[in-house]
């Protein structure tokens, strides 16, 4: 194994501020930003890694229990692997990164098992690496980071990127929120790992997940893809925050009044959800589940069991509450669009993982998360890594890059009328949550919601900059508003229903439109179609 | 969201503090306090990083729930997460008993 003495240098910086020179800055530290961080390090670069939270508790994985889409190397298992959910993702997928991704994932976990991760060994003596305990994994994680030379800030959200005079990415800013102080890190590299956007739903561990990173990287340009996938929800006690929505494979859903729902169900069933939560509430009973599957359970997950146990429901006898939390792009598919097998994106300097990036590549339009973004996080996590630090170095030695700051929104002073953040955050939950705006999608209700969006975007970037106290706030609504702008921009030009996507004014999958919608810009959001590959080749071939 | 911090358990050693992904803590000249409960997410890893069992997380999501750290001590729940994932002695050997493997698929 390499190890890394080379650490990012802590320079001299005036009062209230810190400052460090580093060849790649990862901002992120959930499962995609580790490995990248680690990868990078072992090229020998000297990583910086920010996270908002604490590196190790912060994202979606640490606080839940994932599948991983681990395959041993047996070729027909693998095609199998890569066949099984095509259709499900409307053909979208790639057959060059789906292979590539099973191959990264299957060396990454083996890695992880030599770290001391431990996996579970099956009643004939095979271990089993289809599964990762969130708390455990990023635990690991966070140590194999430290260890590999990189130096980790946590409760330190990125505010802000960095570009050079040819507008190259070349660092970040953002505030230390314990320490009140602020940070910038100059760096050859950046590594774009802040999650999806889940819209302070209250998923598990998703309240740290805004879209930070996609307003940070469309201020310099970048481009999205796959946005239209982004109406992912998951099944939740009506109270409680503990999405597992594997588990609700074994439950009957029923209507207050005990009858059952009909074709309701976890898996292809959950639209009957939220039609029957519609009309009123919905009640689930893992009544399905026998004696072993209970044990199981239990052992597998036992934070699924936390809401039930501490409120007297026994979730296999009784019937409690459930609702359909809105994930948007954590289990959605659509994020950063990536370029080429580095991980990069559009802009010079920029790379992206994990969520933060589209998942379009191996999952198409369609995922119930875990699994393959799981296994995507530690896959493209280890490429950006890669990629930013061969980028870094084919940048030579620091010379003296005159650097500007990227931020817009929040952070200019115009109007004399403040930012409201929490008013704002509410105004998109009012467009991103209802079933009947973002789960069944219709354009002459998209139209109303994009026009409200659009012109609370022209309301915010006219107001003043935020206080240094609403400054993180600030920016994680307006990010929050940009992430649904693309959203529902990205589904009004995809005119059929493919994947998550569902339109009721087009209910059909149609042949013609496989292909992707590009979107991006602030002020002025646009979108555009790019050809599947395999249409490009068809297309060439003729 | 979080809703106790067990004055009795707590020996201020702050992991709290640095660990809530949320910061919904802050450091005191005693034990922390709970200065942000609404920026709870409800992840429950405080819980699990607690070395004392002294927090406890309400599973309600959206909106405070009130409890008492005096009748909490009565029943298992202070530190029950903890036991459950094997982060403590006793339980260690719970860390690899995952057997999600056998549920996928279904």
């Amino acid at each position: 194994m390499t190890t890394n003495d080379r650490r990012a240098e802590q320079r001299p910086a005036p009062g209230g501020s810190v400052e460090f020179d580093a060849d790649v800055l990862v901002i992120g530290g959930g499962p995609a930003g580790t490995w990248a961080a680690v990868s990078a390090a072992e090229r020998g670069a000297r990583v910086v890694l920010a996270d908002k939270g604490f590196c190790g508790t912060s994202g979606a994985t640490a606080a839940a229990g994932t599948g991983v889409w681990y395959v041993d190397p047996d070729p027909a298992l693998r095609e199998a692997a890569m066949a099984n959910r095509e259709k499900l993702g409307g053909h979208l997928q790639n057959r060059r990164w789906m292979a590539r991704v099973l191959d990264q994932t299957y060396q990454d976990s083996n890695r992880l098992a030599a770290w001391g991760y431990p996996y579970p060994v099956d009643d004939s003596g095979k271990p089993q690496r289809n599964s990762l305990q969130g708390p455990e994994y990023m635990r690991l994680m966070r140590k194999r980071t430290k260890q590999a030379g990189v130096t980790i800030l946590d409760h330190s959200p990125a505010l802000e990127l960095l570009v050079d005079d040819d507008g190259a990415v070349a660092g970040a800013s953002g505030v230390r929120r314990q320490k009140h102080d602020r940070w910038t890190v100059r760096a050859k590299a950046v590594v774009i790992a802040t999650g999806g956007c889940a819209f302070l739903s209250r998923t598990l561990g998703s309240n740290v997940l805004t879209g930070d990173g996609y307003l940070m990287a469309a201020e310099v340009g970048a481009e999205f893809s796959s946005m239209e996938f982004s109406n992912a929800y998951a099944i939740s006690p009506a109270f409680g925050s503990v999405t597992k929505t594997l588990f609700y494979g074994w439950a009957t859903f029923s209507y207050e009044d005990g009858s059952v729902v009909p074709g309701a169900a976890s898996k292809g069933g959950r639209s009957a959800i939220a039609r029957a939560l519609l009309q009123g509430p919905v009640y689930a009973r893992l009544d399905k589940a026998d004696g072993n599957v209970q044990r199981d359970m239990r052992a597998s997950q036992p934070n699924f069991f936390l809401p039930f146990d501490r409120t007297a429901i026994d979730p296999f006898r009784d019937r409690f509450p459930v609702t359909l939390r809105l994930e948007g792009t954590v289990r959605g598919t659509g994020g950063l669009r990536i370029v080429d097998d580095s991980c990069a994106t559009s802009v010079p300097g920029l790379y992206a993982a994990g969520d933060a990036a589209t998942r379009e590549l191996i999952c198409g339009g369609f995922t119930g998360g875990g699994s393959h973004n799981a296994a995507w996080a530690m896959s493209s996590g280890t490429w950006a890594g890669w990629g930013a630090a061969d980028f870094a170095r084919q940048l030579g030695p620091a010379r003296q890059r005159h650097l500007a700051s990227a931020g817009t929104v929040a952070f200019r002073s115009r109007s004399n009328r403040p930012l409201e953040p929490a008013v704002l955050a509410k105004a998109v939950q009012d467009e991103v949550y209802p079933y009947e705006l973002n789960y069944f999608r219709h354009a002459s209700r998209l139209d109303g919601a994009l026009a409200r969006l659009d012109a609370a975007w022209v309301d915010v970037s006219a107001a003043d900059a935020a206080s240094k106290d609403d400054l993180l706030r600030a920016r994680e609504s307006a990010a929050m508003l940009a992430t649904s702008r693309w959203m529902y921009r990205s589904a009004l030009a995809r005119y059929e229903s493919r994947g998550m996507h569902r339109r009721d004014d087009y209910p059909d999958q149609d042949d013609r439109q496989r292909h992707y919608v590009t979107s991006g810009g602030l002020d002025e959001v646009w979108t555009a179609v790019r050809p599947h590959a395999d249409a490009s080749y068809a297309e060439a071939a003729e | 969201m979080i809703e106790v911090i067990d004055a009795e358990r707590c020996t201020s050693c702050d992991i709290c503090v640095n660990v809530c992904p949320t910061n919904v803590f802050d450091k005191t000249d005693g034990i922390p306090v709970i200065a942000r409960q609404s920026d709870c997410q409800t992840c429950f890893l405080c819980e699990l990083y607690c070395p004392e069992d002294a927090l406890y997380v309400a599973p309600h999501a959206d909106t405070p729930c009130p409890t008492d750290v005096v009748a909490l001590r009565e029943t298992a729940a202070l530190g029950s997460y903890r036991r459950a994932v094997g982060w403590t002695d006793e339980t260690r050997d719970l860390r690899g008993i995952d057997r999600s493997y056998l549920l996928f698929g279904h």
